[in-house]
C-alpha cells in the first residue's frame, strides 16, 4: 500500500511518516504543495494525506486538480481549521475524510485503514472468526470454544467492530462513533466500561485473552499467538 | 464591506435643526412680507381711486353746467379741479377734438385701449406708462345735451412707487436680519443643548478596563439623557461582570495547564537524569501521553466553546425525534450506568425538534454523564421530555442526590467551575469542568437555552429548544 503525505509542518510530517511506515505502509513524504501536486498527478498512490494549509498550493486546489483529472485516489484531509464550512468545502471538493489537528496518531491510522478498506467490499462480513471466537452476523450469534455466549445488542455491535478490524488499534472516539453513532469526544469512560463488560463475557473464562488494551491509544482484538 | 461603503453618515444634528429653522423662518417672514406689501398696494389703489372719483365727478359736474363755448368750458374746467396735486385730466369730444388738457402728457395712446365706462368703477382703473412716468388712469364717457365727451383722468404714481420701493428695501433688510438672528440663536441653543453630551463623553473617556466600577451619575444630566445614561450604566454592569469572569477564567486556565505541564516536565527530567531500562522509558511516554491527551482535549474543548459562543459554529439543523435521541443516548450509557448501579428512565412525550444532532447528543451526553456521576447508587436518572407552554421542547435530565448549593447555581455553566472545590481533576472519570460549559454553548448555538434548578430532592438541567415547525 503506497501512501503520500503532503505536510509542511516538519515534525508532524516526520512522525506521520514514521508511524505509518511502521504500520506497514510505503510512505512518500513531501513538504510543500507544488511537490505534492506533482507527485499526486504523476504517480499512483492508494491514499493521500493532505494538509489544507500549505504555503504554496492549498490542499483544496490539489484535491480539485486530482478530481478534475478523474483521479479518485482516496484523500484524507489534515487541518487545523475545524469550522463546519471548511469541512464541508473539503468534502465537497472530493476529499474522503477530514481530521482536525491536534489528532491522535491512533485516530489517523484507524481512518487510513477505514478509507483503504472502503474499496474492497467483497469481503464477506457475515461470518467473522478470530482464534476460537466466532461471530455470525446474520443470526447474531457469538460462540467461543464451542460455547454460546449471550451478548446484549450493544455488546454484540462492539464485538463485531473489534472482530471486523482485528489486529487494529481502535481509538475510543472511533468506537463511540462506529458503534453508537456518537461523533464527539465523550467526556466519560463510557467506552472503557463497555469494553470491560464485553471482556467479562468473552475473555474472563478463557486462558488466552483476545481483547487488549493499548495504553494511550485504544483497544484491539487479536489472537495472542499472532505475536 | 459593500454595505459599509454604501452607508452614509446621517446629517449632523446642528445642520438638521438649522435647516428646519431657516425654512420655517423664511416661509413665515415671506408670508408676512407679501401680506404687508399687498395691503399697502391695495391702500394706495383705494386712495388713488378716491381722488380719481372726486376728479371725475367734478369734471362731469362742470360739463353738465351750462356753458356757452368750448373755450369758456376750458376755463371752467381748469377751475373745476383744484387742490389736488399731481393730477392730470383731459376732455375730448368723441371725434378727438381736445377741449381741455392740463398736462403735457399725452395719454391718448395708452388710453386708446381703455374701455370707456359710463360710470366710475374701481375695476376700470388702469396703469399707464407715459413719458417715463407711471400713472393710474381712467376714461369715462359723459353725454351732455346730445354731445358725448370723453374724460381722461390720471394720477402720477411716482410718489407712491418711491415709497413702496423704500418700504420693500427696509422689509427685506428686516427679514434677512431676523432670519440670520434666529439661525444664530438656534445654533447657540443647539451648542448649549449638546453640552451635557460632551460632558458625558468626557466622563466615558476616563473609563478604563481596570476601573470598570465607575458609573455615570444620572443626577447630573438633563432628564432627556437619563435613559441614555441608565442604558450605558447597565452596559457597564454587564461588561464588568464579563470582565471579571474572563479574569477568573484566565487564572483557571493557567492553573489547569500548569498542572499537567508540571507533571510532564518533572517526569521527563527525572527519567532522563540517568540511564534506565527501555520499559521505564516506555512507562514515562505512556504517562506523558495521558497528560498530553488531557491537554489536547482541553484545548479542543476550549476552542469549541469559544467558537460556539461567538457564533462561529453553524449548526447543521435537522428534524430530530426526541425519543430516538434519548434512546440512542441510553444505549450509549447503558453499561456505564449499570456499572454505577443507576437506572436510566425516559418519561414524557415524543417531540420533533429542529437541531444539530451532534450538538444535541453532545450536550445531552455531558448532562447525562454528569447526572450519573452525581446520583447516589441504586437511584434512577430520568430524562423527561415535554412541550412547554411557549411551544418549545423542554428536555430535562434529572438526578436525585446532593443539591447544588444555591450560591453555586449561577456559576455551574462557567468554564472550569467545580461545585466541590476540593475535588480536583485526574480522579479518573471526572471531566475538566468544561462539560456543562460545552453543553450550554452547543444548546445556545442551536437557538436553545440551558438552565438548572436544584433542591433537596433532585437536580434538574433543562434544555429548552424550539419545536420543529410543522408546515
Amino acid at each position: 500500500m503506497r501512501l503520500l503525505i503532503v505536510e509542511d509542518e516538519v515534525k508532524t510530517g516526520d512522525y506521520l511518516k514514521q508511524g505509518l511506515s511502521e504500520a506497514g505502509f510505503m510512505v512518500s513524504l513531501v513538504r510543500n504543495g507544488l511537490d505534492g501536486h506533482h507527485l499526486a498527478m504523476t504517480e499512483t498512490f492508494d491514499l493521500i494525506l493532505l494538509d489544507v494549509m500549505l504555503p504554496d498550493i492549498s490542499g483544496w486546489r490539489i484535491v480539485k486538480a486530482l478530481r478534475d483529472a478523474n483521479n479518485s485516489t482516496p484523500i484524507l484531509f489534515l487541518s487545523a481549521r475545524d469550522s463546519v464550512e471548511d469541512r464541508v468545502k473539503g468534502l465537497e471538493l472530493g476529499a474522503d475524510d477530514y481530521l482536525i489537528k491536534p489528532f491522535a496518531f491512533s485516530e489517523v491510522l484507524a481512518r487510513v485503514r477505514t478509507l483503504l478498506r472502503r474499496g474492497d467490499a467483497s469481503v464477506d462480513m457475515g461470518q467473522l472468526e478470530v482464534a476460537d471466537l466466532q461471530l455470525d452476523n446474520r443470526k447474531r450469534k457469538v460462540i467461543r470454544a464451542g460455547r454460546r455466549i449471550a451478548l446484549s445488542n450493544q455488546e454484540f455491535n462492539l464485538l463485531e467492530l473489534l472482530m471486523r478490524r482485528v489486529g487494529e488499534v481502535l481509538p475510543r472516539s472511533l468506537i463511540a462513533s462506529e458503534v453508537w453513532d456518537m461523533n464527539f469526544d465523550s467526556d466519560t469512560n463510557v467506552i472503557d466500561v463497555a469494553i470491560r463488560r464485553l471482556r467479562m463475557k468473552i475473555d474472563d473464562d478463557f486462558p488466552n485473552k483476545l481483547i487488549h488494551t493499548v495504553r494511550g491509544m485504544g483497544y484491539k482484538l487479536e489472537a495472542d499467538d499472532v505475536k | 464591506m459593500l454595505n459599509k461603503r454604501l452607508q452614509i453618515r446621517p446629517v449632523s444634528i446642528t445642520w438638521r435643526v438649522l435647516l428646519f429653522v431657516a425654512l420655517t423662518v423664511t416661509i413665515c417672514l415671506s408670508l408676512m412680507a407679501s401680506l404687508v406689501n399687498n395691503s399697502i398696494n391695495h391702500h394706495f389703489l383705494q386712495q388713488d381711486a378716491g381722488e380719481l372719483e372726486v376728479m371725475t365727478h367734478a369734471i362731469e359736474h362742470q360739463l353738465q353746467s351750462n356753458f356757452i363755448s368750448n373755450d369758456e368750458l376750458a376755463v371752467d374746467l381748469e377751475k373745476a379741479v383744484s387742490g389736488h396735486h399731481g393730477v392730470y385730466y383731459q376732455v375730448h369730444t368723441l371725434d378727438g377734438t381736445n377741449i381741455y388738457s392740463n398736462s403735457q402728457y399725452d395719454f391718448s395712446t395708452s388710453a386708446a385701449s381703455a374701455q370707456m365706462a359710463e360710470i366710475f368703477e374701481i375695476d376700470n382703473i388702469q396703469l399707464w406708462e407715459v413719458g417715463g412716468k407711471t400713472f393710474r388712469g381712467l376714461v369715462t364717457g359723459v353725454e351732455v345735451s346730445g354731445v358725448a365727451y370723453k374724460v381722461t383722468t390720471a394720477i402720477d404714481m411716482g410718489f407712491h412707487l418711491n415709497f413702496l420701493d423704500e418700504f420693500k428695501y427696509s422689509l427685506w433688510t428686516i427679514m434677512i436680519g431676523s432670519c440670520l438672528l434666529t439661525l444664530l440663536a438656534a445654533w447657540l441653543a443647539i451648542h448649549q443643548g449638546l453640552n451635557p453630551i460632551r460632558g458625558l463623553s468626557q466622563e466615558i473617556e476616563d473609563i478604563q478596563t481596570n476601573k470598570m466600577n465607575v458609573r455615570l451619575d444620572t443626577g447630573k444630566v438633563p432628564k432627556e439623557l437619563i435613559n441614555l445614561v441608565q442604558s450605558f450604566n447597565q452596559m457597564l454592569d454587564r461588561m464588568e461582570e464579563g470582565f471579571s469572569r474572563l479574569a477568573h477564567f484566565s487564572t483557571d486556565i493557567a492553573h489547569e495547564l500548569r498542572t499537567p505541564l508540571t507533571n510532564i516536565i518533572t517526569q521527563t527530567q527525572v527519567n532522563l537524569s540517568r540511564p534506565r531500562e527501555s520499559d521505564k522509558y516506555q512507562e514515562m511516554l505512556f504517562s506523558n501521553l495521558e497528560e498530553l491527551e488531557q491537554l489536547s482535549k482541553m484545548v479542543n474543548d476550549m476552542l469549541g466553546i469559544a467558537k460556539a459562543s461567538n457564533g462561529l459554529i453553524k449548526p447543521k439543523k435537522q428534524l430530530l425525534n426526541t425519543t430516538n435521541e434519548i434512546q440512542a443516548l441510553f444505549d450509549f450509557f447503558d453499561a456505564f450506568a449499570d456499572e454505577a448501579d443507576i437506572t436510566l428512565q425516559a418519561t414524557g412525550s415524543t417531540l420533533e425538534i429542529y437541531c444539530d444532532q451532534l450538538h444535541l447528543r453532545q450536550s445531552l451526553s455531558n448532562l447525562l454523564s454528569n447526572a450519573i456521576r452525581h446520583a447516589p447508587k441504586g437511584s434512577t436518572v430520568t430524562i423527561d421530555c415535554h412541550e412547554s407552554v411557549a411551544k418549545t421542547a423542554n428536555i430535562s435530565v434529572i438526578n436525585p442526590g446532593q443539591p447544588i448549593p444555591e450560591v453555586s447555581l449561577p456559576y455551574v455553566f462557567d468554564r472550569f467551575y467545580r461545585v466541590d472545590k476540593s475535588r480536583k481533576k485526574h480522579s479518573k472519570g471526572t471531566g475538566l469542568g468544561l462539560g456543562l460549559a460545552i453543553a450550554k454553548a452547543m444548546v445556545e448555538a442551536n437557538g436553545g437555552r440551558l438552565s438548572v434548578t436544584s433542591d433537596q430532592h433532585k437536580t434538574q438541567f433543562t434544555i429548552n429548544i424550539p419545536l420543529a415547525v410543522k408546515d
